[in-house]
């Protein structure tokens, strides 16, 4: 990430015309641009138009840049006003009256069936099959890292915007909920249940897979 | 802490790993919870596994720009510069 340090030095950079400095930015944050448009806009194409829309937003907003937010949210915040934008002009309804109340509808992070009874004699509401600790070098495996992108993809739009930008992204929780204007307690939820479904794909594919 | 606290079930536990790792379980939870990994092997692994799952999410991002995007990236800074 770009050393909050150095930020002024480049963003002066940026307004002298240095091309080095715009090709620096770039390599770091494109890449992340186009994939957090992508949880906006439906397509790739249209992901890579924000990003590309972005940039352009940068150079002609750099003059008016503070520094009072880091220049990464800066330029995430006018990404994200720009695919908002599109998405509405687009039609394209946002899940984002579903974001407001996710806790309607409950779900266990772990299949009921894993548990033994909660009226057990002796250990009531204990794993009745115990999660089984995973090899190291499986989860350092490609493969791994395709089941977990697939596990994410199929999950409900929310729940896959919450964990595309806190675990995927790196985001922290604050800035996830200005992204999505949610509550603290609602993007915990999401969260939670993203987490909770990827794991268990994650289990489903590592016991299938070796012993 | 000798304090009795009544136990959680696992079947609990798994519910409130998220809050926990952001830290939003409050005092007398966060201890039932702590109690709980010390003498739970299976949640022990389950809690692992959580963290585990967060840490390979984070590796998806390892995509480089590719040289075509990149060159049209920097015509578009110098046709923003030459304005």
């Amino acid at each position: 990430m770009v050393e909050t340090a150095g930020e002024e030095q480049l963003v002066a950079a940026l307004r002298a015309g240095d091309e080095e400095a715009f090709r620096t930015l770039v390599r770091e944050y494109h890449p992340s641009l186009v994939r957090v448009a992508r949880i906006y806009v439906p397509t790739q194409a249209a992901a890579e138009d924000v990003a590309a829309e972005t940039w352009l937003g940068v150079l002609k907003g750099l003059d008016r840049f503070e520094g009072r937010s880091s220049l990464r949210t800066w330029i995430f915040r006018i990404l994200t006003n720009i695919a908002k934008t599109r998405a509405v002009r687009d039609g394209r309804t946002l899940p984002f009256s579903a974001l407001q109340e996710p806790g309607r509808v409950p779900e266990p992070a772990v299949d009921a069936d894993r548990f033994l009874d909660p009226e057990h004699p002796r250990w009531p509401g204990h794993w009745a099959v115990k999660p089984a600790p995973w090899p190291e070098d499986a989860l350092e495996a490609a493969e791994t890292r395709g089941v977990i992108a697939e596990a994410i993809e199929a999950l409900p739009a929310t729940q896959r915007m919450v964990i595309s930008l806190r675990d995927v992204e790196g985001w922290s929780s604050d800035e996830v909920r200005n992204a999505l204007d949610l509550s603290e307690t609602n993007q915990r939820v999401l969260l939670h249940r993203a987490r909770s479904k990827v794991r268990a794909a994650l289990e489903a594919y590592l016991s299938e897979d070796g012993t | 802490m000798s304090q009795q606290v009544e136990q959680l079930s696992c079947r609990e536990f798994v519910e409130l790993v998220t809050d926990y790792l952001e830290g939003a379980l409050p005092g007398e939870e966060r201890l039932r919870f702590e109690q709980h990994i010390s003498r739970c092997d299976g949640c022990t692994a389950y809690l692992e596994q959580i963290r585990q799952t967060v840490a390979v999410a984070g590796r998806l991002t390892e995509d480089a720009l590719s040289p075509d995007a990149e060159r049209a990236l920097l015509d578009a800074f110098r046709g923003w510069r030459t304005t």
